[in-house]
């Protein structure tokens, strides 16, 4: 459904006064809860995502494991009062999908095979929700793995590219994604490039979609320095505190 | 090494380059570059390039000093939790007592402490232990708490330097499980102080001058102190 | 399920009785406790508590509804509690359990039977229109005493929750202000919980505290110091003085608990 709303103006000015290819604001914090192996907390815009890992642990029921290598199960929710229009509490066929696609970006990059029959457990949970959830919630899992001391190749990282006003752009917002063109949200191993998740929706053209594509991929990148930082934060003060 | 303690490295991080450096524990190679596989400190040994882990679950090793808590008792062995992410089996073979038939829970039951030591542990990371020796036991009286497994090597210190002057500030008998538990037995003061000394020994991990600064704490109202 | 070791129990218990517990509190003290209101932005009110390292989100959102057939007179509330995953390596994915179902029904309770919520106030055509109240609850981290986190996140969600009457505008009646406005709320009573190990009755269990627990007590009171609602809870018994005991440590720390509910509120 298009709606009159002028997306972005003539000058490439956009609703919320960003520029075309400008992030969200994105504030991360490796740790948080107690109980969880790790965690992660993550705003991002007006997105509030909370992730924690528990695991490996023997996977259960005994038929699901894998007696080579660990499953990998991240389950994405969005809160009741997450969203303008109270959502019914548990899964529904869209939390369902996105779980599956981040669970399966997640393998990709956890060496499973040091944990045989075991299950390692994401829990990603929207408390505030504002477009684009499902690439902050795979950005704090990421974090949450790293805090729990899961083995992995590289820190995967998500971003969403889109195309509004017939102008591709970068990170969409709420009415962007709504009223917008297209919306592509991807996820990467950024030490080398390998596109974990992948979907699109809407139209563009060829052209488009690979503008679109390297613009969500130097979001990305920008995003990773973010958890990077957040991780070496909550480890290194430790030992610039006692020095003191 | 920067003044501030170790340095912390990530998942993917590049540590250096094979042939000079070689891959050691943590780490994996990928075009001829070491990387490291998880959130741990640098520790460069005769050219090997290894990740001492700063956080994840225990992974048993044979040989490891563990203490466990009995999940189940069956005709012939018991279920033990030792904190890692499998339970492990004891066979009715592997203690120093004559147990009759399906008698198990006479001797072992849910609950109980006990010190093993893990015995096996095959491809697919089944796991059993045992508890024949002398230094193993069931536990009875005292404490027991969880720290962070990756901490171990601190806890125990070098050449047993930290625990030896936790148990003598504190006075308490320690027993400390590579699995990331510890069993303590003294008066609840004691105790308390080597919950203290644990803490702080977790959130200081990768900093220098740690022992020192342990005994410091434990000095400041210690009992017998010389 | 977590094995409790029977060494950990033992030592609960042998500190029970020299007055102490495993974390140097006393058995009426309460752990640190933290309210912080308005963190979620797309719900009509919001909280989070913390008290020790338990932590608890609640949400409000308002909706348009029918009242229910025997109050025709009165908007609707309703409680909905989540122990997910996240917050406990014991919490499980699915439809709610009893203990969640447990905890939304007293949360719910506490609310409602003590009128805290003006629901008379919230309705907009008699016996076809009224505003809906939803409180959920979303446990973050698991350390003891969900009762009083969650019912204290409700409170403090519920004191500054706003009706979005405007967002509605075009579904309201014509007479209807079309302007946002606070949601009606009385002088909440406060919801204090203790277990019993033993013949020990200790104020605001942790974890390790309520594994062991033979049987809990939750007493909530209001700023006169009447009892507005009650519930026990697990297998154990007890004994009408620890009933008594009870009763007066939730009047104590109750008061000292809605202090700092008002502080957080901005009352």
């Amino acid at each position: 459904m298009k709606s009159d709303i002028e997306l972005i103006n003539s000058e490439g000015k956009r609703l919320d006064g960003r520029g075309p290819h400008d992030l969200r604001k994105i504030k991360i914090e490796a740790g948080g809860l107690h109980r969880a192996d790790g965690s992660c907390y993550l705003e991002w815009g007006g997105n509030k995502v909370i992730a924690a890992v528990y695991g490996p642990r023997e996977a259960v029921p005994r038929h699901t494991q894998n007696p080579l290598r660990a499953i990998v199960q991240a389950r994405y929710n969005m809160a009741a009062f997450s969203v303008e229009d109270r959502k019914r509490p548990g899964p529904d066929r869209r939390s369902v999908e996105i779980s599956k696609v981040i669970s399966e970006a997640l393998e990709k990059v956890i060496l499973t095979e040091q944990f045989p029959r075991a299950s390692i457990d994401v829990s990603i949970e929207v408390l505030d929700a504002e477009a684009g959830t499902r690439c902050a919630g795979l950005t704090a899992a990421a974090v949450a793995l790293v805090d729990a001391g899961i083995p992995m190749r590289d820190i995967p990282v998500a971003c969403a590219a889109g195309k509004i006003g017939g102008q591709v752009v970068l990170d969409l917002g709420k009415e962007e994604d709504n009223f917008g063109d297209a919306d592509l949200p991807i996820a990467i191993s950024p030490r080398t490039g390998e596109v974990l998740l992948l979907q699109m929706d809407g139209h563009l053209t060829f052209d488009e979609f690979n503008q679109a594509f390297d613009l969500a991929v130097k979001g990305c990148h920008t995003i990773s320095e973010i958890q990077k930082k957040a991780i070496i934060h909550k480890y290194q003060s430790a030992a610039a505190e006692v020095q003191e | 090494m920067s003044n501030e303690g170790r340095q912390v490295v990530i998942p993917g991080q590049i540590l250096g380059e094979t042939p000079a450096l070689r891959p050691g524990r943590g780490t994996f190679v990928e075009n001829k570059k070491i990387l490291a596989e998880r959130l741990g400190v640098l520790n460069i040994q005769d050219n090997f390039v290894h990740i001492i882990p700063l956080k994840g679950r225990y992974d048993p090793v044979v040989g490891d000093f563990v203490i466990g808590v009995v999940e189940e008792a069956s005709t012939s062995n018991w279920m033990v939790d030792i904190n890692a992410p499998y339970p492990a089996l004891l066979h009715v073979h592997e203690v120093p007592w004559e147990i009759e038939f399906a008698d198990t829970e006479k001797y072992l039951n849910t609950g109980d402490t006990i010190l093993a030591k893990v015995l096996s542990v095959d491809e697919s990371k089944k796991l059993q232990i045992t508890l024949n020796d002398r230094n193993l036991f069931k536990l009875k009286d005292g404490h027991l708490i969880e720290f962070e497994p990756s901490v171990y090597r601190r806890i125990i210190g070098k050449k047993y330097s930290m625990i030896e002057i936790i148990q003598k500030y504190t006075r308490c008998r320690i027993k400390v499980g590579k699995n990331g538990r510890i069993w303590i037995d003294g008066d609840a003061e004691g105790i308390e102080k080597v919950l203290s000394a644990i803490s702080m020994i977790e959130r200081e991990a990768i900093t220098f001058g740690l022992t020192d600064r342990i005994e410091e704490f434990l000095k400041k109202d210690a009992k017998d102190v010389r | 399920m977590t094995i409790v070791p029977i060494i950990k129990r033992d030592y609960i218990t042998k500190l029970a009785e020299q007055g102490k517990r495993i974390d140097g509190r006393s058995f009426d003290q309460y752990r640190n406790i933290e309210i912080e209101t308005k963190v979620v932005n797309k719900a009509e009110g919001s909280a989070r508590v913390k008290i020790g390292n338990t932590q608890v989100l609640v949400g409000i959102k308002i909706d348009l509804g029918e009242p229910f057939a025997d109050s025709p007179n009165m908007g609707v509330l309703s409680t909905a509690a989540e122990l997910i995953p996240l917050a406990s390596p014991d919490f499980e994915s699915g439809p709610p359990r009893e203990d969640a179902i447990e905890l939304a029904r007293v949360v719910d309770r506490g609310v409602r039977e003590s009128e805290v919520v003006d629901v008379e106030k919230l309705v907009i055509t008699p016996g076809e229109k009224v505003w809906i109240v939803f409180i959920d609850i979303h446990i973050l981290d698991y350390d003891g005493n969900l009762f009083d986190a969650a019912s204290l996140g409700a409170l403090a969600a519920l004191s500054t929750t706003t009706i979005p009457a405007k967002r509605f505008s075009e579904q309201l009646p014509e007479e209807y202000p079309k302007e946002d406005f606070p949601l009606p709320m009385s002088e909440p009573p406060i919801s204090c919980t203790a277990v019993k190990i033993n013949d020990f009755v200790l104020f605001d269990s942790c974890f390790d505290e309520e594994i062991i627990a033979d049987a809990r007590l939750t007493v909530a009171t209001d700023p006169k110091g009447d009892i507005r609602a009650m519930q026990k809870g697990l297998s154990g018994s007890f004994t009408r003085d620890e009933i008594q005991k009870v009763i007066k440590g939730a009047l104590d720390n109750g008061q000292e608990i809605r202090k700092q509910l008002y502080q957080s509120i901005g009352k």
